[in-house]
């Protein structure tokens, strides 16, 4: 009898999972759904290039694989519960689909403020930017003389900032934390970086929270905690992420943060890993022993498509019975990568810069106020690179992050 | 029908991760801008070019054939 595997989650994760059953002999019916109207895209340019240029989904689409074309996509529906045990999974337009194996890539939401205040939407001026539809929204209200106020100095933030900036606008950055970006980069990096911003005419106003925003319909000011009153035009709430995880409640999983899982990414349960299904994405909080055993969650662009490949050999191995054992045994320890544009800076990260001791970060090549490669360090061992620029000096550092396991 | 890469030179930012998934067919040169060295690649070389593809920060890469 044919089978089918279940898709939830539209984006990247779930591309590539769909692509990685194929790539690994499943032949039968793939299912993918997504709440988004829009085939899978590439998410990191809504921040950068694209949110001042070409903001057209044919730009940001990824291409599909030959191998996927006869993947049946529905796009436009969530997932509201999954009943594990019975194996089927209930949508938002009713329909309970039941599966043969299932690859939960939900993903994560923008966080919002947790400050009363006006309406959390484009009108209300309030945005955040997630989805295609959240750059576009974004984009009309950046003007130029706009005075944006942006909630939050991790890179998304920064990001905005700087695009924000060159599209001619007035912006100021607010944050709890001393530096921007500084919990996974350090403080003497984020300095830098936070003086490079400034030159360019970036206002920051760092260690201070939201008291109020002010407004009926719409935001005018943003109020700190220091009692500084910030006129505005346009909130950007850059404030991080949670995990689109809640439809997979009442299943006997530990969705403390993301789904737990082993390195077969099977969700953990106290009575073992559950076979059939999988979880890829930013959602997935797995051990990765080129580090740790520590199961962890990691927003890196890379991972989807290294999850979603391990994900995609698993359930193959699983539906078709051949070798899973060894599948699931097999090593697999991602190395997570990011990059970040910020004015004429190119940020590379590889590794876990966050893992660093807080005295193991130092710069190994190069000049911390032109170009370099900073390393992160836990004890003697390297865990995360970034260079700032450097790009072929930092690449050659790939092989020495983390300790991976010798492969035979 | 043979494989061809085909690279959108207007998105191409020099990244370099093509170059550690297909380095029979990407590599960033000595002047920091990535070179494809086999525009039309063995069969044997798909699964990789289409690696290289997947990992491309921008989506730059194509393959045809």
């Amino acid at each position: 009898m044919a089978q089918r595997v279940l898709v939830v989650g539209a984006g990247m994760a779930g591309l590539r999972s769909a692509e990685g059953l194929r790539a690994h002999g499943y032949a039968d019916e793939i299912l993918v759904v997504g709440d988004e109207s829009w085939a899978p895209y590439n998410r990191p340019p809504l921040s950068k290039e694209a949110l001042h240029g070409d903001l057209s989904h044919d730009r940001l689409v990824f291409r599909v694989r030959a191998n996927a074309s006869d993947v049946t996509w529905r796009h436009g529906v969530s997932a509201t519960s999954a009943d594990l045990a019975a194996r089927t999974v209930t949508l938002s337009d009713g329909e309970t689909v039941s599966y043969d194996a299932l690859v939960a890539a939900t993903g994560v939401s923008a966080r919002r403020l947790q400050v009363p205040g006006p309406p959390q939407t484009a009108a209300g001026r309030r945005h955040v930017i997630r989805t295609l539809d959240d750059a576009i929204g974004l984009r009309a209200a950046l003007v130029p003389g706009a005075k944006v106020v942006v909630l939050g100095a991790g890179f998304i933030g920064c990001e905005v900032a700087a695009t924000a900036v060159k599209l001619g606008c007035e912006v100021r950055c607010v944050a709890i934390d001393p530096y921007p970006m500084v919990r996974p980069l350090g403080p003497e990096l984020a300095a830098e970086l936070q003086r490079r911003h400034e030159e360019q005419g970036v206002v920051f106003h760092l260690g201070v929270g939201v008291a109020e925003l002010v407004g009926d319909h719409h935001v005018t000011d943003v109020v700190l905690t220091d009692g500084t009153r910030l006129e505005t035009d346009v909130v950007l709430e850059a404030l991080g992420s949670h995990c689109n995880s809640g439809w997979l409640e009442g299943n006997d999983l530990d969705l403390a943060d993301g789904v737990r899982t082993d390195t077969a990414l099977r969700p953990w349960r106290e009575s073992g890993m559950l076979d059939g299904v999988a979880v890829a994405g930013d959602i997935a909080r797995f051990p990765n022993l080129r580090f740790d055993e520590r199961p962890l969650r990691v927003e890196h662009w890379s991972i989807p498509t290294d999850t979603g490949r391990r994900a995609g050999a698993v359930l193959a191995a699983y539906l078709s019975g051949e070798g899973y054992d060894d599948v699931v045994a097999a090593s697999w320890e991602p190395l997570p990568s990011f990059w970040s544009d910020q004015f004429d800076i190119r940020l590379q990260s590889y590794g876990m810069p966050g893992l660093a001791d807080p005295d193991g970060i130092r710069v190994l090549e190069g000049d911390l106020h032109d170009e370099c490669v900073v390393g992160y360090h836990r004890g003697e061992e390297l865990v995360g690179v970034v260079g700032v620029g450097m790009l072929r000096v930092v690449n050659t550092y790939r092989d020495k992050v983390g300790h991976p396991t010798p492969t035979s | 029908m043979s494989l061809k890469v085909v690279v959108d030179w207007d998105l191409c930012q020099d990244h370099g991760q093509c170059a550690f998934a297909a380095p029979e067919v990407f590599e960033i040169g000595e002047d920091g801008r990535m070179h494809v060295l086999i525009e039309e690649p063995d069969e044997s070389l798909r699964s990789k070019v289409e690696d290289a593809a997947d990992v491309c920060p921008v989506q730059a890469i194509r393959l045809e054939g």
